[in-house]
């Protein structure tokens, strides 16, 4: 029987893996909706009505089990990590409180309007509404990771009596890692929504769809991901020298350097060896370490060798870190070359189509080892200087931990089966939709009769086979 | 700024709100969750489409009441899920499994559908249990004994009926034609399990916890509290006499059953709050014995100054947006 403390470890970042799986999704997903309503509002074309019509529906999909799952979340803190809240809850709490009610509020209150009411209020407090999820969405983001950010690079606070309390709320939420997280998290929400619409996109066209929909989304996703990923990887390079100023040992880990050194290699791949502290088989560009981290090949590198039983698991941080890398690589090379094609011939072979339904979720991929980097590099601590681990744990009894952990195991992998299956359904179904629907002229109608008018008139020909 | 046992007093009123709506709330979803019929599946999607754009607001109330537990009175947040761990555990299953199969209904391929119908109401109905039992053992003060057993499981039907007969209310107010009929059938009946259960629950409390009824039992409380069960007796004869009548023509007086099981909601939780103020955990943890730090709690109240308001305001707007009897959902 594992111990109360591993196994709690195992349930907690099995429901945060799972979770913010839907929320990265969302995220970025409610603002490219934003943006294709606002589109409909501005010219009257029928086409971002559809667009918005198809992953409006996706989006409630996604956005409900990310709810559901987000609960789970907020119990877990109580349940599994008494000590937690017993320490720095003076500080934790207040930022989740700020969460609930300025983000989760404002998402869940116009989200009604949002999915359901579009016939029922005027088109500008429809659009008006898109916004407000999206924001609330962003907002989610910013108080959650400005917690864990805080977790990571604590500031602002005193310790009395071996508890936290808080004594700058400006330090607090604006903690020395919290931009950089906050930035590079949005960006990989983009990224991940962008291959999302791209893939689904490129699976309608692959089966035979010939709307115009498909395709404008394709572009619009492809161009997102193209302009994006060049993005990320200079945030994340920034994310990481201020990684390497606040928690060397978490650097030291993820590029395998075990003892001090200069002109530090880069590791292209190598098997870390915690027992020997050394790498095997080793595929390396020398120098390079020094030069991402220090901007000079001669570069002076602290090893794990001076964080002696203070630093994270070598094996799990390094790997999953490359595979955030190869990740971010193949996302580069994958949206420029279609972006490019798409430019050049205004439609993407069979071949390209594929590649990009295999892209669909390598956004889940390098979010989650991304995730895994931060969360593991920063054992042995649970918040730096504060609390670690160990010390964190309930003592509810074992047995308990383990049956809940089970269910939760269980339900996840049905849900995901499930989710996946059904955004392929959809996707399917959408092909045989053909012409706009009755409803939906009345629509027309009503929000944009003016606009309609002023569209040339090969548009309006074209306006039923969107 | 507040003194440290004024916060905690604020807190505890918040939370307490917080606990109300959401019973209210996500009672009336629940609800109609637990009616929903199995074979007629015409039903299920006008029963659907009447807590489409609610249901998610709703639960965030209980996000809400659980942040504030967690935020302003940590150590009982530890407490009382500790103690509960594994209905916990069952609750937060049973939604997910409801949230998700609300939304897969109505995407998955048509052949699926009964499946998800079937999740969502089972998921539906634990969820009800599951809370009904969490609030027996609390109101039992976590005693591992039979009795305290027996009464949680006891509790649980009571608050799975209540969360029926608030939802079969909303049927009522929200439905037209057959559907609405039924709904009148499903209110009055799980009206009188419900009633039952409040009676049962106002005996055994005051026996089996001296404190409340050292509570209830004295000048000159018994004069301030002695209304509440007169007026829930009121309440509860007035709608089932209106269930007699139900539908009338031209619909009036279709409301009535839903206002009065709000009122008889909102009796309920003050006469188990007063019992138990000011206790967290019953017999145990005082809330000024576990609140949080002072500079901790005047920081999240300025803000729930500002935002309450308006969170009450656009909740209001989007009620006032879906007025009415339901029409078919539509994402559009
Ligand atoms: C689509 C997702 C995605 C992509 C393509 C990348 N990342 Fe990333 N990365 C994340 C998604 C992510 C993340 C999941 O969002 C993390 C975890 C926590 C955080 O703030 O961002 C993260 C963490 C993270 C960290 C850990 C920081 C810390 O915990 O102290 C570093 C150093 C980088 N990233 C660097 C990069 C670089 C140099 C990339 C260029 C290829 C890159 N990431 C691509
Ligand atoms: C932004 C809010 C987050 C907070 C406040 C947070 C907090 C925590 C806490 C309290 C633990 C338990 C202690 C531990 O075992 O290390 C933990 C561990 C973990 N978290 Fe996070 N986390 C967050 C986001 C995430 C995300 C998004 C992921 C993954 C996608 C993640 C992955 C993990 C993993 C894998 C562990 C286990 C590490 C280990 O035990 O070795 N975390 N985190
Ligand atoms: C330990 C950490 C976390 C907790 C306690 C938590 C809690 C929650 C809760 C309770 C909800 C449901 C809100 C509702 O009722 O509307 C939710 C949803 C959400 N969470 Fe988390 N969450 C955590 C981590 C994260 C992370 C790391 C992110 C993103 C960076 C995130 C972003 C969101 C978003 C955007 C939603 C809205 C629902 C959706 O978009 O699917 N959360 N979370």
């Amino acid at each position: 029987m594992l111990e109360t403390l591993m196994l709690s470890r195992i349930q907690f970042a099995a429901n945060i893996s799972f979770h913010i799986l839907f929320p990265t999704i969302t995220i970025a997903l409610s603002w490219f909706l934003f943006f294709f309503k606002f589109r409909f509002d501005q010219t009257g074309d029928p086409v971002w009505m559809r667009a918005y019509r198809f992953w409006v529906k996706i989006f409630a999909l996604t956005f409900a089990i990310g709810v559901v799952t987000g609960i789970t979340m907020s119990f877990q803190f109580g349940t599994n990590w008494p000590k937690f809240m017993e320490t720095v809850g003076n500080i934790a709490g207040p930022l989740l409180g700020y969460e609930v009610l300025t983000a989760f509020f404002l998402e869940a209150g116009f989200l009604g309007i949002m999915l359901f009411g579009i016939n029922r209020v005027s088109a500008r407090i429809h659009t008006l509404a898109t916004f407000i999820v999206a924001i609330g969405t962003s907002l989610s983001a910013f108080w959650i990771l400005a917690l864990n950010s805080w977790m990571q690079t604590p500031q602002g606070y005193e310790m009395r009596d071996g508890v936290a309390f808080p004594v700058d709320w400006l330090a607090i939420i604006f903690n020395p890692s919290f931009p950089y997280r906050l930035t590079h998290m949005l960006i990989a929400s983009g990224l991940t929504a962008a291959f999302l619409v791209a893939g689904i996109s490129a699976y309608r066209l692959l089966k035979g769809d010939d709307k115009k929909a498909p395709k404008l989304t394709l572009k619009i996703a492809l161009t997102v991901a193209a302009i994006l990923t060049p993005l990320q990887m200079v945030v994340g390079d920034l994310h990481g020298l201020n990684t390497l100023e606040h928690q060397p040992q978490k650097i030291a880990a993820m590029e395998g350097i075990w003892q001090t050194q200069k002109s530090a290699p880069l590791l292209i791949f190598a098997i870390p060896d915690e027992k020997e502290k050394t790498n095997h088989m080793a595929i390396a560009i020398p120098g390079m370490a020094s030069f991402i981290l220090t901007k000079d090949f001669n570069g002076e590198i602290k090893g794990l060798n001076e964080f002696e039983g203070n630093h994270p698991p070598v094996a799990p941080v390094f790997y999953a870190f490359r595979i955030m890398l190869g990740v971010g690589m193949l996302m580069l090379l994958i949206s420029w070359s279609t972006r490019i094609q798409l430019w050049r011939k205004n439609k993407l072979p069979p071949w390209m189509l594929k590649a990009l339904v295999a892209m669909s979720f390598s956004g889940w991929i390098a979010t989650l080892a991304g995730w895994y980097v931060t969360e593991i590099g920063r054992q042995p601590w649970l918040v730096t200087g504060i609390l670690t681990i160990k010390d964190s744990a309930t003592d509810i009894a074992p047995e308990n931990v383990g049956f809940s952990l089970v269910l939760y195991l269980i339900l996840y992998v049905v849900l995901m089966a499930a989710y996946l299956h059904t955004l392929f359904t959809m996707a399917g179904r959408a092909i045989e939709i053909e012409e706009i629907t009755d409803e939906e002229k009345v629509i027309h109608k009503n929000t944009s009769e003016k606009l309609a008018a002023k569209l040339p008139t090969q548009n309006k020909q074209e306006k039923n086979y969107v | 700024m507040f003194e440290a046992n004024t916060l905690a007093i604020i807190f505890a009123g918040l939370m307490g709100l917080s606990i109300l709506f959401y019973a209210i709330l996500d009672g009336y979803d629940l609800g109609v969750g637990i009616l929903l019929p199995l074979d007629q599946s015409d039903n299920s999607d006008t029963m659907n489409a009447s807590i489409g754009p609610f249901w998610d607001a709703n639960e965030t109330w209980l996000v809400l009441a659980v942040g504030l537990l967690l935020i302003a009175f940590p150590a009982a947040h530890s407490y009382i899920f500790k103690e509960l761990y594994l209905p916990t555990a069952i609750l937060l299953i049973s939604l997910i499994l409801r949230g998700v199969a609300f939304d897969f209904r109505a995407k998955a391929a048509f052949s699926h559908k009964p499946t998800w119908n079937k999740v969502f109401k089972v998921g539906s109905l634990m969820a009800a249990l599951s809370q009904g039992y969490m609030l027996g053992m609390y109101v039992m003060g976590f005693q591992s004994t039979f009795a305290a057993y027996s009464f949680s499981i006891l509790s649980a039907f009571g608050v799975a009926a209540a969360y029926t007969y608030i939802g079969a209310s909303w049927l009522v107010m929200k439905t037209e034609g057959q559907l609405q009929k039924q709904a009148v059938q499903w209110a009055k009946k799980s009206g009188w399990i419900c009633f039952i259960g409040v009676i049962a629950v106002s005996i055994v409390n005051p026996i089996i916890n001296e404190g409340v009824y050292d509570k209830w039992f004295t000048w000159p409380n018994t004069i301030l509290i002695l209304p509440l069960p007169i007026i829930c007796f009121a309440l509860f004869t007035i709608s089932n006499l209106q269930l007699k009548k139900l539908p009338k023509t031209n619909d009036k007086h279709c409301w009535v059953p839903f206002v009065v099981a709000v009122m008889i909601f909102t009796l309920c939780f003050f006469g188990l709050a007063f019992s138990f103020f000011p206790y967290i955990v019953p017999g145990k943890l005082t809330i000024w014995q576990s609140a949080s730090a002072p500079e901790s709690l005047s920081f999240i109240l300025w803000g729930a100054i500002v935002v309450v308001p308006v969170i009450l305001g656009y909740t209001a707007f989007s009620y006032r947006v879906f007025w009415g009897k339901v029409r078919e959902l539509r994402y559009y």
